[in-house]
């Protein structure tokens, strides 16, 4: 089932009475999201990402802009009717029940034809605890789950009623860093299975990038840019998307370009683009450097942190946004940490140049 | 070093010292504090220990101008006394068809209310809300005047409904579990609506097994409530079919000549107490957490 999103807009009156004024908490949102793939909506909190995903589910009314399931327009339709599983950030499981009742408590609402036989629904909450691997557990209190097992229930309450698009919000949030991983790779294979369109809801990256299809980045209600992870990641369209993807995060520095030469401090990085002469901020990547002892960009270096697989080298310069610049280099390279400076050479794949005003992308190419 | 092992001793010696008057002090404190305790749970239980014994003397005995303190005869005979004289079983019957019956009604509108403060949105829900907690700065007792002349209007005099309906809605039971159902996470309701559920039936299903422990506590409270009313009902409904029991036991043992058995009457309170007592003992844990949890009394 392909979801479309039409101009979808959402805004909310301000919450303070003496200050006139509203929220925007999406503005104008329009993508397809294809059948049977899972989207991540990606953004710093106040986003919107949740209000979107609310929007999809029902719960909130947009304000203007239209949603399609297909080809039906859901717009105006009830939550119920949309058919739609939603898993809560805190799973919102009924404590009371059994994860067994929990699981078929979707299923006793169902009315006139889709009404099922008690033997049935027990049948279907079985199938949909098996899928997420906790029809062991079906008797327990979620009380007396793990915070992971939880998140299964709600997964599979959320799957039982066969829903046509399954939408989580900020699945993984309340796990710990080892039960995060492995449940992002057991949500990437339920969805798989199932095939049914995901939309999910993460203000990390790595968790967006890992397991989506296509994300979606955000940033105060204007989605800022939609694709492949990887394709985001290396041709971001403006500074907000390259700062917000990527641990660790893209190295920021202030620069000029002259006669198509682009200058870190006094430092030609980059010669013979066909930029015109202005300020403009630069990206490098983490990964974009290269150590060169002619290399044209000079740090000053303060430590090199050794992480097995790669190094990573923290140094400084005055045109940094940062604090510090951290490159990550290969370990085979053997770097001589008594020195003072280092010089770098960059990988052209791994530099931006933004727009000093607008902060887009300036996109260029060199003789 | 000769003498290391010299100090040690002397070290062990202070912690010796140090342990024992602690200990002291400790024990000093604990008697203290259970001295209170006894003091006090005296001063509270005299009262029913009181009622007991009186409720054993002949009529003679509890008149006499030096009181004692364990009657000479028991009279054991006084209770069957108190149940035939006061007409016990008519006056339980009514109290407890007008305590089950609030009780009941009382409780569908403090669930129905408690949710619509809590969890519905309709206009002017803060205002109306804050105009009830108002009320309760009324003392109940103002209400009387202006209920009387109601109910007087209504017809309702000497009737079961007059004992019931005036009480049925109590702003403080609302207010108790309406923060009881804040406490239920929105995600539940939104959970809920996702899958179709009613507004109703979630209520049912979810709000009232997560909140039985309140509902419970009302339900008791409200119980006892009726069973100790007394100004109302003797105001209203004082005929022979609808008097409730506090006001039986007032009026039941006074003889034509003015003179009041007092030992009988001892024994029917102690027979009326009773049910209250154990409803005390085996659910007090549900009164006191309806009680703490508001931090108002009940």
């Amino acid at each position: 089932m392909k979801v479309v999103l039409q101009n979808l807009t959402k805004i909310f009156p301000s919450r303070n009475k003496k200050v006139k004024g509203e929220v925007v908490a999406v503005n104008d949102f329009t993508f397809e999201i294809p059948d049977g793939k899972l989207i991540g909506l990606l953004g710093p909190s106040g986003c919107g990402k949740s209000t979107t995903l609310y929007m999809i589910s029902g719960l909130q009314k947009p304000t203007s802009g239209k949603i399609f399931f297909g080809d039906d327009d859901v717009t105006e339709l009830s939550t119920e009717n949309r058919g739609i599983g939603l898993v809560f950030q805190n799973y919102a499981l009924y404590p009371h029940m059994t994860v067994k009742q929990n699981i078929m408590f979707p299923l006793q609402n169902l009315q006139g034809a889709d009404k099922l036989s008690k033997a049935e629904m027990l049948e279907r909450a079985e199938t949909a605890a098996k899928l997420v691997q906790i029809d062991d557990l079906m008797d327990r209190k979620p009380s007396e789950l793990s915070g992971g097992q939880q998140q299964r229930v709600a997964i599979a309450r959320a799957l039982v009623k066969m829903p046509r698009v399954l939408l989580l919000d900020e699945p993984l949030s309340n796990l710990d860093a080892r039960l995060r991983l492995q449940t992002r790779e057991e949500i990437r294979r339920i969805q798989k299975e199932t095939g049914i369109t995901t939309v999910f809801v993460t203000h990390d990256q790595e968790e967006a990038m890992s397991i989506s299809d296509m994300i979606v980045v955000m940033k105060l209600g204007v989605v800022q840019q939609i694709g492949k992870p990887q394709d985001v990641y290396d041709d971001p369209t403006n500074l907000f998307v390259a700062k917000f993807l990527g641990t660790p995060p893209i190295n920021v520095f202030n620069g000029r370009v002259k006669d198509g030469t682009v200058y870190i401090g006094e430092d030609a990085v980059v010669t013979g683009t066909d930029v015109s002469d202005r300020e403009v901020i630069i990206g490098i990547r983490p990964e974009g450097f290269e150590l060169d002892e002619n290399g044209p960009l000079q740090c000053t270096l303060s430590n090199v942190e050794v992480m097995g697989r790669d190094v990573s080298i923290v140094s400084k310069n005055d045109a940094s946004v940062n604090p510090v610049i951290r490159s990550i280099i290969n370990s085979d390279h053997k770097i001589d940490t008594t020195v003072e400076t280092v010089r770098y050479s960059v990988k052209l794949h791994k530099f931006f140049l933004f727009d000093k005003e607008t902060e887009e992308r300036i996109y260029f190419e060199v003789k | 070093m000769p003498n290391k092992d010299n100090m040690t001793t002397m070290h062990e010696k202070d912690i010796t010292k140090e342990k024992s008057r602690q200990k002291v002090v400790k024990l000093f404190v604990q008697v203290m504090v259970y001295a209170f305790l006894v003091a006090m749970a005296i001063i509270v239980l005299f009262p029913f220990y009181w009622m007991i014994i009186s409720s054993l003397k002949t009529l003679d005995e509890y008149r006499m101008s030096v009181p004692t303190f364990w009657p000479k005869t028991v009279m054991l005979s006084n209770y069957a006394e108190a149940f035939t004289t006061a007409n016990l079983g008519r006056l339980f019957v009514n109290t407890m068809i007008v305590g089950v019956i609030s009780t009941l009604l009382s409780l569908v509108i403090t669930v129905l209310s408690a949710f619509a403060f809590a969890r519905l949105e309709f206009k002017g829900k803060d205002l109306l809300f804050s105009a009830l907690l108002a009320t309760m700065m009324i003392p109940g007792e103002l209400f009387t005047i202006t209920n009387y002349s109601t109910v007087t209007q209504f017809g309702w005099m000497n009737t079961y409904t007059v004992l019931i309906v005036p009480f049925l809605v109590s702003v403080f039971y609302i207010y108790l579990l309406r923060q009881n159902f804040m406490q239920i996470p929105n995600e539940l309701y939104l959970a809920a609506k996702v899958d179709g559920t009613s507004d109703l039936k979630y209520l049912w299903k979810v709000m009232v097994p997560l909140a039985l422990p309140t509902l419970i506590s009302i339900t008791i409270l409200k119980m006892m409530g009726a069973w100790n009313s007394y100004i109302w009902p003797r105001l209203v409904a004082n005929d022979e079919a609808h008097r409730m029991i506090t006001n039986g036991l007032r009026n039941a043992f006074t003889d034509t000549t003015g003179d009041v058995n007092y030992p009988v009457q001892m024994a029917a309170v102690a027979l009326v107490s009773a049910p209250l007592f154990l409803v005390f003992i085996f659910l007090r844990k549900y009164i006191m957490a309806g009680v703490s949890r508001s931090g108002i009394k009940g």
